[in-house]
């Protein structure tokens, strides 16, 4: 790209990195497609150990007295599902889709604060790390994902100690990203783009960042306080000198309500930019679905307590939370209703992503309608801490997000990579998921209301409740199946010869198609001029006057690049009739990963030794220092 | 945070140009980012305050806050914190005016009153300390140490940061305009005084019961 | 989609155009080093009121009269200091966000452990 420059100088502590290609320029990168593309590939990494988790898991109870896995091991493996799922997959992996689809479907060229983006990509990485690492030193987390006190705090192992550190560090980056992409949205739009003609995805994207901004601080002071207690031997959580546990569920579902929220309305965002392509129809309400999204964020904040029904906190606050409850599922049924509307005659093509989304709405639906039962505080009663739940939120946040996700990779893989995954094999691969996953979650309904209890290693066959067992089991493995048939076709993806064309591939709406796929570092030649939600579509087509129907924007508008008018053109040309000046992209940094790296020393210290605390502390401000001392476009 | 130093709210955009308004809402980044962040710790701070308060009189042994507070010698240094946010402003008006000598001497003053409440509250500690107060003697101490000690950490990055500015400003490493930096350094050490506003009353000020709950 | 603004996008501050008279120059406004000191005064005395209760018994109003002059000490750093009186409402409206938000949840759950029933 003759217009970008990326210059180096090789002042300061550490040479400037000048490589923006290669092995190491992944470790030095401030580009938000490299960066979105790291956070999915490790996310993915995440994804897959959490599934082999639940594998283990769900051959321990594929038959009665199962003794694959004793007691404590079972505990670990699926305290550890539960948190690699949550905190290292679904939210990174939203993490890197907003990362690189935002800054292009707005028009900019990054994001707010690139460094800054890096420095979260790798403390998240540092933090799974560092949780993972307690498999080796005494033992992984094994008081479930909320972590509830007294439990948390007396455990005798090493596990729990790790849960708090690790989650802090994974609560730095993600309040980083979160402000970083917050600030994005807010700010860096191309002109024309209007917070009302932002791609729905953009949107949602919004929306969760805001709730990452509120709700990860009363974790981290919850994580804390569980990290004292069990470190440093105060009595937050300890009843027996006065400490109320009640206390840290407050804070924990304070916090892990909007999570919930956190988690499913990036897939949210997702559908509803899948839907309106295959359906070749705009967004049935584009309006509502926003205000829905961002009603759904507001009163995610005001139910965190119908986690706790059963915990007594008395029929006023009971009946309060269950009427919050109930009230939080009609701003969710309206985006189901409007998804409804836009496929409601329209020119439907059923392609991989479009299978996918289509599956994630119905399954959410279940989940919902489930999620709607508990709302109800003598019907919670029966359901609490039965697999009725467990079926209830896998049917949300597997049916939902992973679904969502599936439907994501299918949809904007050309657009990262430069080809389209394989389409039959995509196919197959929905339909043994979704077949796989309603043999495994859904049988837990049942399981529920006969009454197995969750997070039990194993059962008595006396209860009669191996039948369902074994069908669960079964699901879990062709949900394992379907995954791998989607990295066969990665691979398959990956080998096949020559180029292809997919500027456009599905006839798409949004901007983020506008500029070459993969796009180039600075993303547009030319930032585009907005004048419409769907620009892109509207650059394409224009109705007829007469008869109503679409017809493209321009007779003879075979090369889609005269439409587009961005990317297509050299980038001589670009800069030729452009503005003439050269584009400057922020330039590599190693410091992002320096100060990353000073976390989980400084969390080992906390374990091990206050030296370590004080090496880490050092390997931060040290990070921080060449941050700010070296310019974010180095000097040519 | 830390791209305060170098980034006055520059979009890699528009990085290398010098124009304020090249963002949508005319705003800066870092000045946006800046105030989240601080919305983001109006939730850290209350979770740690609202702890307390759950924990007040829930002491089942001593020493309780009325046997050793003392609140004159707290009072100096909220007057301390107070008088550091004054000079923060001055500091900020003198780099608005371009006056670099004057902006480094007022930010050495904040500064300076910053550690002398940190080195206040690390005295506070020790004889709270030896008069038989620890983290895990009782809810007292534990809510104490752990608000008041969040408080301080926030109060020490602040001065680090202020030394940064300092230092920067000093080898001539600043961008022209260095008010912004100052200003968003100033926001972050005026939040740490409206924290301590809040605890001094909460925690010192509003009287304890002085024994086991009944 | 038309050109106007739904009430949304004016509540973000945002607008098509940046308008460089107004929000992007917001350092001309800021107080002078006189009425910073002003306040500083101003702040002083009432950390004295706040200190003299220790010393003078104020009978039940304790209680309200120091979260009050907290409230005001507060709010006069948040405005005059951090200058929120004089910057871009925008910002204003992020802190108010999470400021209310911590207030409303956090009573919540005072309220919820009965903690304003005792004595």
């Amino acid at each position: 790209m003759a217009s970008v420059s990326v210059p180096a100088s090789g002042r300061g502590l550490l040479r400037r990195p000048v490589s923006v290609t290669g092995f190491w320029s992944w470790f030095t990168t401030v580009d938000h497609k490299k960066i979105g593309i790291m956070y999915g590939v490790v996310a993915f990494a995440f994804f897959v150990i959490g599934g082999l988790e639940a594998l283990l898991i769900r051959a321990q109870l594929a038959r009665p007295d199962g003794t694959l896995l004793n007691a404590d091991q079972y505990n670990q493996v699926f305290t550890m599902h539960g948190l690699t799922m949550i905190f290292l997959f679904v939210m990174p992996m939203s993490s890197g889709l907003f990362n690189y689809l935002i800054p292009l479907m707005i028009g900019a060229r990054d994001v707010a604060f690139p460094r800054l983006n890096a420095y979260s990509f790798w403390a998240f990485a540092m933090g799974g790390l560092f949780l993972y690492s307690s498999v080796f030193l005494g033992g992984a987390p094994n008081g479930g994902w909320f972590g509830y006190a007294p439990n948390s705090t007396t455990d005798p192992s090493i596990g729990m100690t790790f849960y708090a550190l690790g989650l802090i560090i994974t609560g730095i980056a993600s309040t980083a990203g979160a402000i970083n992409l917050a600030v994005t949205v807010i700010n860096m739009r191309a002109p024309g783009l209007t917070l009302f003609r932002m791609p729905l995805f953009v949107w949602m994207g919004l929306v969760v960042q805001f709730l990452l901004v509120f709700s990860l601080p009363i974790i981290t002071v919850a994580l804390f306080q569980l990290l004292f207690d069990r470190r440093f031997d105060t009595a937050f959580f300890d009843p027996t000198r006065g400490g109320d546990p009640i206390l840290w569920q407050h804070l924990f579902w304070l916090f892990g309500h909007p999570e919930v929220y956190i988690l499913i309305l990036p897939a949210f965002g997702i559908i509803s930019e899948v839907l309106p392509v295959f359906s070749r129809k705009p967004l049935f309400g584009y309006q509502f679905v926003v205000f829905s999204g961002i009603a759904i964020g507001f009163i995610g904040f005001g139910v965190w307590a119908h986690h706790m029904f059963a915990v007594g906190l008395g029929p006023v606050a009971n009946t309060a939370f269950g009427i919050s409850t109930a009230i939080i599922a009609i701003p969710t049924g309206v985006k189901i209703f409007n998804w409804m509307g836009t496929m409601y005659g329209g020119d439907i093509r059923f392609a991989s992503p479009m299978l996918f989304a289509i599956g994630a709405v119905s399954m959410f639906v279940i989940g919902g309608l489930s999620g709607v039962t508990h709302a109800i505080v003598p019907s919670d009663y029966q359901q609490t801490d039965t697999y009725y739940i467990v079926a209830h939120f896998h049917y949300v946040l597997f049916g939902g997000a992973v679904f969502g996700f599936f439907s994501a990779f299918h949809y904007w893989w050309p657009k990262v990579f430069g080809r389209r995954l394989g389409e039959a094999v995509g196919k197959a691969q929905f339909w043994v998921l979704l077949i796989g996953f309603n043999l495994a979650f859904g049988p837990m309904h049942i399981l529920g209301m006969q009454g197995m209890i969750r997070r039990e290693y194993t059962y008595p066959e006396s209860l009669g409740l191996t039948f369902w067992n074994e069908i669960s089991t079964v699901g879990a493995f062709l949900i394992a199946l379907s995954v791998l048939m989607f990295l066969v076709n990665v691979v398959r993806t990956g080998l096949r010869r020559g180029v292809e064309a997919v500027e456009d591939p599905w006839d798409a709406r949004t901007m983020e198609w506008m500029t070459t796929s993969p796009p180039p570092p600075h993303n547009f030649d030319e930032i585009p001029t907005v004048h419409a939600l769907d620009e892109f579509w509207h650059r394409k087509y224009v109705e007829d006057e007469r008869t109503g129907r679409l017809v493209p924007a321009q007779a003879g508008a075979s090369d889609p690049h005269d439409v587009r008018g961005v990317a297509g053109a050299a980038p001589e040309e670009a800069s030729g009739h452009g503005s003439g000046h050269s584009i400057h992209l922020p330039s590599p940094s190693y410091w992002p990963l320096v100060s990353s790296l000073g976390l989980p020393i400084m969390a080992y210290g906390v374990l091990y030794s206050w030296w370590l605390v004080g090496l880490g502390a050092l390997v931060v401000l040290t990070g921080f220092y060449g941050w700010a001392l070296e310019p974010s476009v180095a000097e040519e | 945070m830390s791209d305060l130093a170098v980034t006055p709210g520059h979009g890699p955009a528009d990085a290398g140009s010098h124009d304020e308004h090249a963002t949508v809402t005319g705003l800066p980044n870092t000045k946006i980012a800046m105030w989240l962040f601080l919305a983001s710790e109006c939730l850290l701070f209350g979770a740690l305050i609202t702890t307390y308060v759950l924990y007040r009189g829930a002491s089942e042994i001593g020493p309780y806050p009325a046997d050793i507070y003392d609140i004159p010698y707290t009072s100096v240094s909220s007057f301390v914190l107070l008088a550091s946010s004054l000079t923060m402003v001055l500091a900020l008006a003198a780099a608005q005016k371009r006056d670099g000598t004057r902006m480094r001497l007022w930010l050495i003053a904040t500064a300076m009153l910053g550690l002398t409440f940190v080195g206040g509250q690390v005295y506070e500690f020790t004889t709270f300390y030896d008069e038989g107060l620890a983290l895990g003697t009782n809810l007292f101490g534990t809510t104490f140490y752990v608000l008041t000690g969040f408080h301080g950490v926030h109060v020490t990055v602040g001065i680090l940061m202020l030394l940064s500015l300092v230092g920067l400003s000093t080898l001539d490493r600043l961008p022209d305009d260095a008010a912004f930096p100052v200003e968003m350094v100033g926001l972050y050490w005026h939040f740490v005084d409206i924290v301590w506003i809040v605890i001094f009353t909460i925690v010192y000020l509003i009287p304890s019961p002085s024994g086991p709950p009944a | 989609m038309s050109d106007v603004e739904t009430p949304f996008e004016q509540e973000l501050g945002a607008r098509d155009m940046p308008d460089p008279g107004e929000a992007g120059a917001p350092h001309h406004e800021h107080p002078s080093p006189k009425e910073y000191i002003r306040i500083g005064v101003i702040l002083a005395v009432l950390t004295g009121l706040e200190v003299a209760t220790y010393y003078v018994d104020v009978g039940g109003v304790l209680v309200p009269t120091l979260l009050g002059l907290a409230a005001v000490k507060f709010a006069l750093v948040v405005m005059w200091f951090m200058h929120l009186r004089f910057d871009s409402p925008t910002y204003a409206r992020f802190f108010l966000m999470g400021l209310a938000g911590a207030a409303t949840l956090y009573l919540v759950v005072l309220i919820s452990f009965g903690i304003f029933l005792v004595d």
